[in-house]
């Protein structure tokens, strides 16, 4: 393996290489002239500039070309990582939240002069309503966690409506570590309950838990070790039984498009994240989107606001009549919505239901492949996800699921989401999605088998990898100890 | 049109080595009574020529900035979107990445996020920014709920009235979850007493109004309340810092700095704080640190706040963020440069003034706040003997969008640097035509 490259190692920020009088973009001089701060604002004027860099175009665009090389993305190869769904980005969707129709809009010009944007948003609340198996839908949130929160103030109001006002929300230790935090934001206690050893609800553990107390039981279906809980339809029963809502975590929904609906099984609620199922992309941590879907029910309660369609054909705003309010300004990431739509467009019902069935074949594909060569938490069909544990080349190598990630890097792999779930000891967890090629999945393999020979035969190469990276293993420790956030300038004035 | 790359010849012999006969058993775990029997009843699916074909005639049915000049603002801003931006956001290295959770791969979007950490906090003179909040509101909402982690037992969080309405709608939405109560006042002077938690204060208002902040900080101060400023990032390049008049946490509608309209989403919550608060803060946060190599890097850090480490006890349940907005934001930072930004800024403000100037002189406008100081957005009512809901109907007609309305009269005028005298001419004659 090659030692750092020198092409792609670090680089100084442009705040460092910043020189004074350099420039990139001005505004035409004549629109500038015969104004001044201290004259607008008075005391309120800036009197020391802020010290943002000084740089000419060329500068910027090789900085940002440097950096970008040291990144990997879905692009760059293959990128397994477990409950994120890193599916190819279609560059259609991109080229369409371009449009200048979309992209120059303002969400304060009339509905009169918006009903293309009205008409998509009001199409894909459909699509998404059907997708769901729910008849309420808000486009509003403008991630995962942020539906989470939207679902649980939307139960908040329904159970007060009922006069019914309930203190805890239950949740299995597998969850997302939003789900727990979310239920904080929304005013709710946590409870956590054990997994049976298989990964799924433990049915009896639940109905214990459960009591008039409960608002709600939030369920990842299929679930974050990538099997579909089979006792499914008397898990939202039982929880309908003591009057409380029963929430899908829409992380996993990749695995079930087309072929069963949350609402159809019992869910009341379901957030999507269309930046995994919806291909629309992950942009180094966001912008993502997490429209709510719910029960007619609970559809009264959404934020506000949602697009209608009148008799005439024509799209309004309006706020549902018992609406929470709103979770955010204006009307959801619009942008995203753009992308997911054409998504939707592009695949249709057909292609729907042939990504969640290749996204599950490709996983027990590789699941049978990586599983004569590191164990598999629980062994049987798995969704669109499976779980390796590297327990016992810990114990026996000393080899753990760290340094295999790490080593994965220098095969070109992104390695795949580890320690997560927490019940499963040194955990991997792989999600290939239904856009890699066989080939791709083959040379994964062939990776893990080579990696997992490389820690009997040099098990300090693991413990040292990656090799071949912009940079090597970071000191996240000084990091944390004693936080450096942000250039520190030496001021020349 | 799909996206999968198995053939069809691939797909059995995948199947073969699972050991199934058919695909279904793959999802024999789903019961039979909930399985779908039908199609979803979304359509089929289409080729690219005619999704492209599609989604130009819904765009089309839109009218966008091209042809309708716009003067509307409230935190959106149609400014210009110098080319470089969307061309490095294009680059897939950075846009089809996750989360930088692998940093030896992630170097781009930690160092562009941490360049924007920087920008960030010289635009608010405080000490830490974090890699970005959904928007304005939920920025504001996270200070809020900040503040009361800071304050220990408190929790009543207070706002000037003048606050963008939608982000004081959002703020009540959460306090209903009972984690903060919250009270909007003209005057906060007198509601101040030591269960105050924070004073969120809009920096300049919803109207455009930049008032006189630092007595309200101050009395914040005194009762042992967090001062949190709402800002505009580009006007705060012509405005004292936030850390200068003594705030603790700045937040603000950064989708101005580098990002299309959009519809207003997504957008940038900028979040920043000074460093005595900072281990409450939400969000990710970009450090800098070495490698096993000695070598300068950056790394996700001060994790133990975030949702995935800390679950319930988290500082926030923010997972995905706004990072592809940020980095436009830090792009759009460097290409200005400190003096660039003042530019845009000065552009818009005398532009802006020049049009209030000449609006009022039409005899049509009253000024709603003749004393106020402004930047680049204000407010005027209409005061001609025609309808106003004619006037504006007719306005948009003639290709123009003059702005937010505010109850029957009022019009809430931005104009940014993009604006044209031509455009600013366009807008009086149109006014004028109704004289």
């Amino acid at each position: 393996m090659a030692e750092t490259n020198a092409y792609r190692g670090p680089r100084p920020t442009l705040y460092e290489t910043s020189r004074p009088g350099a420039r990139c973009l001005r505004c035409p001089p004549a629109s500038v002239e015969g104004i001044d701060a201290v004259e607008l604002f008075g005391p309120y004027a800036r009197t020391t500039p802020a010290a943002l860099p000084e740089v000419s175009e060329i500068e910027i665009m090789r900085h940002y070309a440097h950096l970008a090389a040291m990144n990997f993305g879905v692009d760059t190869g293959s990128y397994p990582l477990g409950s994120c769904t890193m599916k190819y980005n279609p560059r259609i969707n991109e080229w369409a939240a371009r449009l200048s129709g979309f992209a120059n809009i303002h969400p304060a010009q009339p509905d009169s002069t918006l009903q293309g944007a009205l008409a998509l948003i009001h199409e894909l609340q459909k699509d998404l309503s059907e997708i769901a198996g729910l008849p309420g839908v808000s486009l509003q949130p403008a991630a995962g966690a942020h539906g989470e929160y939207t679902a649980l103030m939307v139960f908040r109001a329904a159970l007060k409506a009922r006069g019914d006002a309930r203190r805890k929300v239950i949740i299995p230790d597998t969850a997302h570590g939003t789900n727990p935090a979310s239920v904080i934001m929304a005013g709710y206690e946590v409870v956590t309950i054990p997994s049976t050893t298989e990964g799924l609800v433990d049915l009896e553990a639940l109905k214990e838990a459960l009591d008039s107390d409960t608002a709600a039981f939030m369920l990842t279906n299929p679930n974050t070790v990538g099997i579909f809980d089979p006792q499914i339809l008397e898990i939202t029963a039982a929880v309908h039984e003591v009057g409380a809502f029963a929430y899908c975590d829409g992380a996993n929904l990749n695995a079930i498009l087309g072929i069963t609906r949350p609402g159809d099984l019992g869910f009341d609620a379901l957030h999507i994240n269309l930046h995994k199922t919806f291909s629309s992309p992950h942009g180094g941590g966001g912008p993502g989107a997490g429209p709510l879907c719910v029960s007619a029910e609970l559809a009264p309660y959404l934020p506000g606001p949602v697009v209608a369609c009148d008799e005439e054909g024509v799209f309004h705003r309006v706020t549902p009549e018992k609406s929470i309010g709103r979770v955010r300004t204006y009307l959801g990431n619009f942008g995203v919505l753009v992308r997911a739509y054409a998504y939707i467009r592009s695949n249709g019902a057909e292609g729907l239901r042939a990504v969640a069935e290749q996204a599950v074949i490709s996983a027990n594909y590789l699941r049978v492949t990586l599983g004569e060569i590191l164990p598999v938490a629980y062994d049987r069909h798995c969704m669109h996800e499976f779980v390796l544990s590297a327990a016992r080349l810990k114990s026996e190598e000393g080899v753990t699921a760290l340094d295999i990630a790490k080593r994965l890097l220098d095969y070109g792999f992104h390695p795949p989401t580890i320690y997560f779930p927490l019940i499963v000891a040194e955990a991997l967890m792989i999600e290939p999605t239904e856009t890699e090629p066989v080939a791709v999945l083959d040379a994964l393999a062939e990776a893990f088998s080579n990696i997992v020979e490389e820690a009997k035969t040099d098990p300090d190469l693991l413990r040292q990898a990656p090799l071949s990276t912009p940079v090597r293993r970071l000191d996240e420790v000084s990091a944390a100890r004693s936080p450096h956030l942000r250039v520190i300038q030496t001021f020349c004035s | 049109m799909n996206y999968i790359p198995v053939t069809a010849d691939e797909r059995e012999r995948m199947l073969e080595r699972i050991g199934v006969s058919a695909v279904d058993e793959l999802f024999s775990d789903i019961p039979k009574s909930a399985r779908l029997s039908h199609a979803l009843a979304i359509g089929a699916g289409h080729e690219e020529l005619e999704v492209q074909t599609l989604l130009a005639r819904i765009a089309a049915n839109n009218r966008c900035s091209d042809d309708l000049i716009c003067f509307a603002g409230g935190g959106i801003y149609d400014r210009y979107l110098p080319a470089l931006v969307d061309n490095i956001l294009q680059r897939p290295e950075f846009f089809t990445a996750y989360t930088p959770y692998q940093p030896e791969v992630s170097q781009g979007t930690l160092q562009a996020i941490f360049e924007f950490q920087t920008g960030i906090c010289e635009l608010t003179g405080l000490d830490v920014a974090n890699a970005s909040m959904y928007d304005g509101a939920t920025a504001l909402v996270e200070a809020a709920l900040m503040a009361c982690r800071v304050t220990k037992n408190r929790s009543r969080v207070l706002a000037v009235a003048g606050l963008h309405p939608e982000k004081i709608e959002t703020i009540q939405t959460y306090s209903a979850a009972g984690n903060f109560s919250f009270e909007t006042a003209a005057e906060i002077g007198p509601l101040l007493d030591e269960t105050v938690a924070a004073v969120l204060i809009p920096y300049p208002d919803y109207h455009g109004i930049i008032a006189d902040v630092s007595p309200l900080i101050e009395a914040a101060h005194q009762v042992g309340a967090l001062a949190v400023l709402d800002c505009d990032p580009v006007l705060l390049s012509l405005l004292k810092s936030p850390a200068e008049l003594g705030a603790d946490i700045a937040t603000g509608e950064a989708q101005s700095l580098g990002n299309p309209m959009s519809l207003g989403g997504p957008g940038l919550g900028m979040f920043a704080c000074s460093e005595k608060v900072m281990r409450q803060i939400p969000g990710r946060l970009v450090g800098k640190t070495v490698d096993s190599q000695g070598n300068d890097a950056y790394v996700l850090t001060l994790a133990t706040r975030e949702q995935h480490i800390r679950r319930e006890k988290a500082t926030s349940n923010i997972c995905s963020n706004h990072a592809l907005n940020a980095l436009a934001a830090g792009v759009y930072m460097a290409a200005l440069g400190p003096e660039g930004l003042r530019e845009v800024a000065l552009s818009s403000c005398a532009k802006a003034h020049r049009l209030h100037d000449e609006l009022i002189g039409t005899g049509l406008f009253r000024d709603r706040y003749p004393q106020a100081r402004y930047g680049y957005e204000f407010i005027v009512d209409w005061s001609g003997s025609e309808s106003f809901d004619a006037v504006y109907h007719d306005l948009l007609e003639a290709g123009i969008l003059p702005g937010i309305r505010v109850g029957e009269r009022g019009l809430l005028i931005a104009v940014t640097e993009k604006r044209s005298e031509a455009e600013l001419g366009r807008f009086l004659e149109e006014v004028h035509a109704h004289g």
